[in-house]
């Protein structure tokens, strides 16, 4: 115990451990991500599972989508639109909006909209299956755990963010049109023209593999954080359950932005 | 002809600072039930953990068939897993699933069966178990001893060949617990499978076990029979076990064994000095297996607390009624002699003839014996030769007719 103490002090002993924890701890999730991708081609497949999977993601996701989306796309229109006109370019509003939506705010948004909403139910299912022994009980029924509850949710995921983001993508482009044409007066072929002209397919796949690379980032760190409620330090129990899922949602969201800023350099 | 299906040689264990197994031996023969007894948070579950690989040990060696689990093939690893089956604590049951999922999650993942099959399966095993009728159930909707239950259907249905049981009465009543033990025991019977219980119940485990192991300070203190840890004069196994044996049986408020023997000394002391006889009768219910099988072990049970408090009316306040086996009811009987024994037994059939000793009518026909065995104490006798002379003498003596 007095040893414990004693490293407790070493600063230098304790800038080990600040440089050895997170990369131990990325290592894992990095395994962890690993084991789930290829345990989602293992036969036999788990289709049933991956389309309830969807349908928990994705299908449930749509109402809160589809008001982010209108909404996020509306204030866009009312911004871009009192930006513009002092530059006299209000025709280009349509432009801005679709540009805006489909490189960054359509998957950035979702991702952080599906985190709120599946993300940190992934991380407390599978946090309670861990604490009330459910996964132990799989282990000792010989079935792989990550197998049969993180791939299906990260086969799921990966399904369902593109198309949520696409969904979000749309219907902003018709909230901006709304604010755009319906209240401030542009022209509605001005409006869609100058979308169909700016957004190059380059854009739409940038969007999309940045959705794809979210959904990964997302599903991987809340099944993670569930799956490890046993070993969190702070609390056990019910306790340790609410830890992982506020760390789910807190890790995954701010992971989404560091890695938009990472994947945005690199296909700018 | 018995052989070491599994050995815990020297293993230790720790979890940070709390040491929880500190050189643990243990050996578990093919075919037994084994029971691990021990105080609470001693390290039982861990042990048992150890058994299936869900906990590595830091050292020392388990060898499954003679073969340490370290050095076997991921490939071996995996067989050596189907043929375990583990009933937790808590049940574990997946709280997401009903009833019927949960059972059949085994054979949908592990095998190629049909749905069909697979149906078929797990209908047999819930009507062994009686859930009939709880399929769509879902967990949080079960009472504790209906848990239980799914939970051990869960366990049998892939009908392994070793089953680790942890706990599996905790919490539940009396008369669930006796039926939980009659299934262990039945189902080991039936269909031949080693079990290892981690249990606190003394002395209803040592009926059902053939080895009993007690972990006292992170090692096994004790293996042996039965009769042995019973008779053994270590303080601390006489501590342990008679802390935990209640002065009477949890049900019906009979004696304990421990307690009929104090009897049997004092009778004994009697008997020797003012030449008062005594006798010993043991009581053994013929067809429990019967009811068992066509009604279920909690019906079963009930029966018994029935005829047992039938039987527990007629002796006097300075006789002894206590459990001597799962169908066994054992009587010391002061101021007795053999034919007053006798008749005893004669008066006993015809007035528990007729009695309510089932609330439900079971079958068409249906009757369960009681055969009834009598022996007089003689001066000098142990209590283990009367016991002998009571059971070698078992006669039939009556039907009891509940139609």
């Amino acid at each position: 115990m007095s040893q414990e103490t004693n490293i407790s002090y070493n600063p230098i002993a304790a800038l080990g451990r600040m440089v050895i924890f997170p990369v131990q701890k990325m290592g894992s999730v990095a395994i962890f991500f690993f084991k789930s991708l290829i345990l989602i081609f293992s036969y036999p497949f788990q289709i049933s599972k991956i389309i309830q999977q969807v349908y928990f993601i994705g299908m449930k996701s749509l109402l809160v989508i589809c008001l982010t989306g209108a909404f996020t796309g509306m204030v866009l229109g009312l911004q871009g639109y009192y930006t513009l006109s002092q530059f006299g370019s209000e025709g280009l509003l349509g432009a801005a909006v679709a540009l805006t939506l489909i490189r960054e705010l359509g998957p950035v948004l979702t991702a952080i909209m599906v985190i709120g909403r599946a993300g940190s139910a992934m991380a407390a299912e599978i946090g309670i299956m861990r604490i009330s022994e459910q996964i132990d009980a799989l282990e000792t029924m010989d079935i792989n755990p990550i197998r049969f509850l993180v791939s299906p949710r990260l086969a799921a995921a990966i399904i369902s963010f593109p198309l949520l983001t696409a969904i979000f993508d749309t219907v902003g482009i018709f909230g901006g049109y709304l604010t755009g044409s319906g209240l401030l007066g542009i022209n509605p072929g001005i409006y869609f023209s100058r979308v169909e002209t700016s957004v190059l397919m380059q854009d739409v796949m940038g969007g999309f593999y940045k959705s794809i690379v979210f959904a990964i980032v997302v599903a991987t760190i809340c099944c993670f954080q569930g799956y490890h409620t046993h070993l969190q330090s702070e609390g056990f129990g019910a306790k340790g359950v609410s830890l992982s899922t506020t760390s789910a949602v807190v890790i995954s969201s701010v992971m989404v932005l560091v890695v938009d800023y990472v994947l945005t350099t690199f296909l700018l | 002809m018995t052989e070491a299906l599994i050995q815990l040689i020297d293993v230790y264990k720790s979890f940070g600072e709390q040491h929880v197994l500190k050189g643990a031996s243990l050996t578990i023969q093919k075919g037994e039930v084994t029971s691990i007894i021990g105080g609470s948070g001693g390290g039982k579950s861990v042990l048992l953990k150890h058994l299936v690989g869900l906990i590595q040990p830091d050292s020392g060696e388990i060898l499954i068939e003679g073969k340490p689990i370290g050095s076997m093939s991921k490939k071996e690893r995996k067989s050596l897993k189907r043929k375990f089956s583990y009933m937790f604590q808590g049940s574990a049951l997946f709280d997401s699933m009903t009833v019927y999922e949960n059972i059949a999650l085994p054979l949908k993942e592990k095998t190629k069966m049909t749905s069909a099959m697979i149906k078929k399966k797990v209908d047999d095993k819930m009507q062994q178990l009686e859930l009939q009728g709880n399929e769509h159930k879902y967990p949080s909707q079960l009472s504790g001893g209906m848990k239980k239950r799914v939970a051990l259907a869960r366990a049998l249905v892939t009908e392994p060949e070793i089953v680790l049981f942890d706990e599996p009465t905790a919490g539940l009543d009396p008369v669930k617990k006796n039926a939980v033990h009659n299934m262990i025991s039945d189902y080991q019977h039936k269909f031949g499978f080693t079990a290892v219980v981690v249990s606190h119940e003394i002395p209803d485990i040592f009926y059902i076990s053939q080895s009993i192991a007690m972990l006292f300070e992170g090692k096994i203190w004790f293996q042996g029979k039965p009769e042995d840890i019973q008779k053994s004069s270590d303080p601390i196994i006489q501590n342990f076990i008679n802390g935990l044996e209640s002065s009477k049986h949890e049900m019906n408020g009979m004696a304990t064994t421990k307690k009929t023997l104090q009897r049997y000394q004092e009778a004994m002391v009697h008997l020797e000095r003012h030449e008062i006889a005594f006798s010993l009768i043991i009581l053994t219910m013929n067809n429990l297996d019967e009811l068992n099988e066509k009604l279920g072990f909690v019906v079963s049970q009930t029966v018994l607390k029935n005829f047992v408090s039938a039987v527990r009316k007629k002796i006097d306040i300075t006789d002894s009624c206590s459990m001597y086996g799962l169908n066994k009811i054992m009587l010391v009987l002061s101021s007795t002699n053999l034919e007053q024994a006798r008749e005893f037994c004669t008066k006993l059939s015809k007035e528990i003839r007729g009695n309510n000793i089932i609330d439900i009518q079971p079958y068409p026909g249906f009757c369960f014996t009681v055969s009834a065995g009598f022996a007089e104490a003689q001066k000098g006798s142990s209590f283990k030769e009367v016991l002998k002379k009571a059971e070698s003498s078992q006669n039939i003596f009556h039907e009891f007719r509940v139609c």
